[in-house]
């Protein structure tokens, strides 16, 4: 079996914090949130959560052609804008999507959770499918994503699209890594996408995991702090280039970094509650696949999204396969929990990181939880000297994902 | 009573708007699919958008694939209409 160098030759993406892969880079060095309140969700019975981090309004009518938006929920509008941003920046010919050896695999919680109520507020009210429209299918099919930026790029290659809620690009990651490096495919576009929905943040509502914190200015959600009250949602579409290395050298690719280790594990204890053990085999997994030791890693991206027993968890695992003495932080507090986008737009970040090699802080993080056990927690923009670094990212269901990465030189 | 010219006007304003095509294009030859790069998806869209605008079924499906021109959508609307 052929065993490819998998590396990182492009990014895009679209998050709260803009569209655009520089702006949600600004935003983030600037220690922006992307997190409002949503004044419309107070009117819903029994909702007490009314913050998100929505994506800024996009003008898709000037950046798509109706033909590609016709099928597409803003979901698949940002990953196709996202898949866009991410192919010019790798410098991928329309020769090259078109050859049969660029895939894609791209997931997200589910279609269009706008598309889908829609549509079921019509039909509930008259029982009639008489005003529907031929896109409305493809826009909530599981795959709406992953279809619609094949069809709005020219990709001939492997479709996929993991759908496992807020793990769903980091094992877009993971499989996109997989199929370069047993040689299926010479190019994958990994990521995902997900929407800021009522719909969406009703579920952590109803789990009591979402943040009921509305307080101006808004400091939520705040991972690791003793305050921390619970999950805010986000939205937006993130999309990175992963490319054999054979494949990015014939290019003369710019390489943004190595992906080394990739480890996967699912957790039978509980649908729902997190599990340290878990959580660590997945972090040990990656690390081993690698061919890294816990030492050797230089950062921590945690998956920490401000939930009281997740952040706790997830601390355990950190202290368990790395120690305590390397930098840890998470971005949720800069542009929520975006859940399908999580893994692909927090890895875009992380090879900024490792550009600038500069360590990003914990926005909102005032007053380290004692409970999370002592992990390193930089409290400002930290230089350091950054080659290895890992990322989590958890699921709703079991899912455990982490990714070992390295800087090229 | 809408008059015939009116149902025309009405009809080049919906497919206008529908499928962000520009009125001029939408001359009584325009061909849909050749001419105005409509497809199957798009007929399926023009049906719901001509109920919907004009208050009729448009239920003869062989009288909608026989459409082929902007032309024969007016007359076949006309004729729904009478």
């Amino acid at each position: 079996m052929t065993v490819n160098r998998v590396v990182i030759t492009g990014r895009g993406a679209v998050s709260p914090l803009g569209i655009g892969a520089a702006k949600l880079i600004e935003g983030v060095w600037q220690g922006r949130s992307g997190v409002k309140i949503m004044d419309e969700w107070r009117q819903i019975k029994g909702m007490r959560a009314v913050t998100a981090a929505p994506v800024p309004e996009v003008d898709a009518k000037s950046l798509l052609p109706r033909a590609m938006r016709r099928t597409m929920g803003d979901m698949a509008i940002h990953a196709a804008l996202a898949a866009r941003e991410a192919v010019e920046d790798a410098g991928l010919s329309a020769d090259l999507l078109g050859s049969g050896r660029v895939g894609a695999a791209i997931g997200s919680t589910t279609g269009s959770p706008e598309a889908y109520e829609s549509f079921y507020e019509k039909f509930l009210a008259e029982r009639s499918i008489e005003e529907l429209k031929s896109g409305f299918f493809f826009k909530i099919m599981s795959h709406s994503c992953a279809a619609n930026v094949c069809l709005a790029l020219g990709i001939t290659g492997e479709q996929w699209s993991p759908a496992s809620a807020c793990s769903s690009s980091a094992q877009a990651l993971g499989l996109g890594y997989i199929l370069i490096k047993s040689g299926r495919q010479d190019v994958v576009l990994c990521g995902g996408a997900d929407e800021v929905h009522h719909s969406v943040t009703m579920v952590f509502d109803v789990l009591k995991a979402a943040s009921r914190n509305h307080e101006l200015p808004l400091t939520t959600p705040r991972p690791f702090d003793i305050n921390r009250d619970g999950v805010v949602c986000g939205g937006g579409a993130g999309i990175l280039v992963l490319e054999s290395l054979e494949s990015a050298k014939a290019r003369s690719a710019d390489i943004l970094g190595e992906i080394l280790g990739f480890g996967h594990i699912n957790d039978c204890s509980h649908i729902a509650n997190p599990h340290t053990d878990s959580m660590s085999a997945a972090m040990g997994a990656a690390l081993r696949e690698a061919g890294v030791a816990g030492k050797e890693i230089d950062y921590v991206n945690a998956h920490a999204t401000g939930t009281l027993q997740g952040d706790i968890a997830e601390a355990g695992a950190i202290i368990r396969t790395v120690g305590n003495k390397v930098p840890v932080s998470s971005f949720k507090g800069h542009i929520g929990h975006t859940l399908g986008a999580a893994g692909a737009l927090e890895t875009i970040i992380m090879l900024e990181i490792m550009r600038r090699q500069e360590v990003i802080p914990t926005l909102h993080l005032e007053n380290p939880d004692p409970q999370c056990g002592g992990i390193a927690l930089p409290r400002e923009i930290v230089p350091r000297k950054i080659e290895t670094m890992i990322k989590n990212n958890f699921a709703l269901g079991g899912v455990n994902t982490s990714l070992v990465f390295r800087r090229w030189h | 009573m809408l008059t015939d010219q009116e149902i025309r006007e009405r009809i080049t304003e919906v497919i206008s708007e529908e499928f962000e095509l520009e009125p001029s294009r939408l001359v009584p030859e325009a061909t849909l699919y050749d001419d105005l790069g409509l497809d199957s998806l798009d007929a399926v869209d023009m049906v719901v958008a001509m109920e919907k605008s004009f208050g009729v079924k448009l239920a003869n499906e062989e009288a909608i694939k026989a459409v082929r021109t902007m032309d024969d959508l007016c007359r076949l609307i006309i004729n729904l209409k009478k």
